[in-house]
């Protein structure tokens, strides 16, 4: 695994910001490993571990309690879509579904914290996610890094198109 | 002198107590009688609070506008109790507290925790090692409820997953009590176990490629309050109400952890830590507590030999000890050698010296055994009782100084009779061509070995589970060894045996009871002086200033 010495320089510095327990930086680096490989390998969780001087148990139970840390790589383009209470009673069930069929993505492959949902050509992966903090327009949904409020079903084709 | 602790009131259960300031509330609560389940909470770990299973309800005095208690009409303050149910494990008293064990409240929060912990719990008790010695099984009969509610299919874990080369575990059986995490991480030092997944679906493990392997892994077992942890030695070999327990102490170091030892009729099944803050705390090594197969070994000797024409022939006791004593008149004092050794208890090396000054003999020592030792529990000294072999001048300030000199000797004809006790004698320096160099060599042990294989004369010895005794720690704690177990066929306990060689040789009558052994220790020996087996208890003795004894002075010999 090769560590760009630039991100290393970051991950030293986010590190100083824990003078207490260095422990505690191990959520900021498997984020700062996540966006530059695109998901925490095994490697990746024991190159922290030895960074934080702690044991790799520690880092693997970060790794599969927080759902937003990936064992795999996404698809080119991933889509959260909220299903907190606001999200879920506006129709966010309904809009996993619907993203889901028009993405060609098989939402019965879902298992409790287990593999990403993926279109089989990789080019769509999708994530049922907790609160989007935008309750009041529900239902919402991320595409990458762009924000989506109040997401009707006839409009999700559209979305699509734009991520090709 | 720093000052004394301030005693503190709390009310448990409507009854006013005091209890020094510091004590935890769940730890009041026992000491009053009223005893609150835990399944986390561990008096030498941290307390997580995550079990839920200690919630009281829990209260303060009320105060007045005066910023002061008001009291009741028994003159006790009023308490104003908290709404909500509080853990009692996480919290120390407070002077004024009120606790209630035993309210409607607290009965319906233990339901509701059993309820919960039991739901993806397999219930597979009749195949559980834990069963018999289970919280869960335990805390279902005493606080939970007969029914289950939960109809849904229960989340699979992973099974008989080999955590280690000693510990198996049982992911679906955890409770998720973090015990064994905190042991290892507080206590052993190798934070190596962990909770991966979240919610129902968390399981326990140790990342791939780093296993439990740590020495002091089988305490995990231990303090596991159900049968997630099983120790792979013991797993599925006796169900536990079948095992009679005897204290005793682990004899595989100078340490001598207190240990119950766990034996159904003459095979020992398992060894655990017993608790002695002065000792060992609640734990021992993984070493010291496996270190006890070999006494049920098939190979044990379990008759007499006597060397008939070249060969060793199987013999009743009289005859061996008479051939033994005749053999040993045969020689000068100073041809005698006696090897004794560090694992033998104080009453068999008071004999053993009582028997180097009945052949006047200065050739004698134990010898010496030294492995590694860690920061933890296990002494580099792993003969459990060096200081009682110095103590009882069986050897001097440097054990095992005097075996070279012996095996010389040996060699130059000078020694020509070897009393080997428990030890074999080529861990002592000898050579096989020495041992047969010998004209006499006895050989008290209880399984074959070179020395046993080249005697003259076998007498079949008992092991450290089939003897009371007593035995010398590294920190000078007097502690006692108790019989699991019987000796196996006809061998017979050491200090009997030395007894009638003693007898034999002497011609005087020796003690009849091994309190009677200790009672001519005690008589002699300073440091023991007014100590008798049944004073030193079951959490040992600790003897005044052992370190500074001098080693007693050699026997003068009768001819040089």
């Amino acid at each position: 695994m090769d560590i760009p010495a630039e991100l290393e320089a970051v991950i030293d510095e986010v590190i100083k910001h824990y003078p207490v327990s260095k422990r505690s930086a191990s959520l900021p680096l498997l984020h700062l490993l996540q966006e530059h490989f695109g998901y925490i390998t095994d490697q990746a969780i024991e190159w922290i571990a030895q960074k934080l001087e702690i044991e790799p148990v520690n880092v693997l139970e970060l790794v599969t309690f927080y759902p937003m840390i990936r064992r795999e790589p996404a698809g080119k383009h991933h889509i959260r879509v909220c299903r907190t209470l606001s999200c879920a009673m506006a129709g966010s069930y309904r809009l996993l579904e619907t993203f889901c069929k028009h993405a060609n993505i098989d939402l019965h492959a879902r298992d409790h914290g287990g593999h990403l949902l993926k279109s089989p050509d990789g080019h769509y992966s999708i994530e049922f996610v907790e609160c989007l903090a935008s309750c009041g327009t529900g239902p919402v949904c991320m595409i990458n890094d762009d924000f989506y409020e109040a997401v009707s079903d006839e409009e999700v084709p559209q979305l699509l198109q734009k991520y090709q | 002198m720093s000052d004394p602790v301030p005693l503190l009131n709390v009310q448990i259960d409507g009854i006013w107590h005091q209890f020094p300031k510091g004590t935890r509330v769940i730890e009041a609560c026992a000491q009053a009688g009223k005893f609150v389940p835990r399944y986390c909470y561990h008096p030498k770990l941290s307390s997580p609070g995550n079990c839920r299973m200690c919630l009281i309800e829990m209260g303060m005095p009320k105060m007045g506008p005066d910023k002061k208690p008001e009291l009741g009409a028994d003159g006790k303050p009023v308490i104003s109790w908290i709404p909500r149910p509080q853990i009692s494990c996480a919290q120390d008293i407070a002077e004024g507290m009120g606790i209630r064990t035993d309210s409607p409240l607290t009965r319906e929060c233990r339901h509701g925790v059993m309820e919960f912990l039991l739901i993806n719990h397999p219930l597979d008790c009749p195949i559980c090692d834990q069963a018999g010695e289970c919280r869960l099984q335990e805390f279902s009969v005493q606080y939970g409820t007969a029914g289950s509610r939960f109809l849904e299919e229960k989340v699979k874990k992973p099974k008989r997953i080999a955590l280690g080369p000693r510990v198996t575990l049982d992911d679906e059986r955890c409770i998720l009590c973090s015990r064994c995490i905190r042991f290892m991480k507080e206590v052993a030092k190798d934070d190596v176990l962990g909770f991966v997944s979240r919610g129902g679906h968390t399981y326990l493990t140790a990342y791939p490629g780093r296993p439990l392997d740590s020495n002091y892994s089988l305490n995990t077992v231990d303090i596991c309050p159900v049968g997630a942890l099983t120790s792979t030695d013991f797993r599925f070999k006796m169900r536990v109400w079948f095992l009679k327990e005897t204290k005793s102490i682990c004899t595989s170091c100078a340490t001598g952890c207190n240990t119950v030892i766990g034996a159904r009729e003459r095979v020992i099944y398992r060894q655990t830590p017993r608790e002695n803050d002065d000792v060992n705390s609640c734990w021992m090594c993984d070493y010291g507590r496996l270190n006890f197969h070999y006494v049920n070994s098939e190979d044990r000797l379990t008759a007499p030999q006597i060397r008939l024409n070249g060969t060793l022939e199987t013999s009743d006791w009289g005859p061996a000890i008479v051939r033994t004593a005749e053999e040993l008149g045969r020689f000068r004092p100073d041809e005698v050698a006696v090897i004794a050794s560090g694992r033998m208890t104080n009453e068999e090396l008071w004999l053993a010296r009582r028997l180097i000054e009945t052949l006047g003999t200065p050739h004698h020592d134990v010898v010496p055994r030294w492995g590694e030792g860690d920061d933890l529990l296990l002494n580099a000294d792993r003969n459990p009782n060096t200081l009682g072999a110095q103590l009882l001048g069986v050897a001097n300030e440097r054990p095992g100084e005097n075996l070279a000199r012996i095996v010389a000797r040996v060699r130059a004809g000078e020694i020509k009779a070897v009393l080997a006790l428990q030890e074999d004698l080529l861990e002592a320096g000898f050579t096989a061509g020495d041992l047969n160099r010998l004209t006499f060599l006895l050989a008290l042990n209880i399984l074959p070995n070179p020395t046993v294989e080249a005697a003259t004369v076998v007498l079949p010895g008992a092991a450290f589970a089939e003897k009371r005794g007593s035995m010398i720690n590294a920190k000078g704690r007097l502690q006692r060894l108790n019989r699991a177990i019987a000796a196996p066929g006809n061998a017979q306990n050491d200090w009997e045996v030395l007894r009638e060689l003693l007898q034999q040789l002497s011609g005087t009558a020796g003690p009849y009871v091994i309190e009677d052994v200790f009672k001519q220790i005690a008589g002699t020996i300073p440091e023991m002086r007014g100590l008798s087996l049944s004073k030193i208890g079951d959490r040992g003795y600790q003897l005044e200033d052992v370190e500074d004894v001098p080693a007693a002075p050699a026997p003068e010999p009768a001819h040089l």
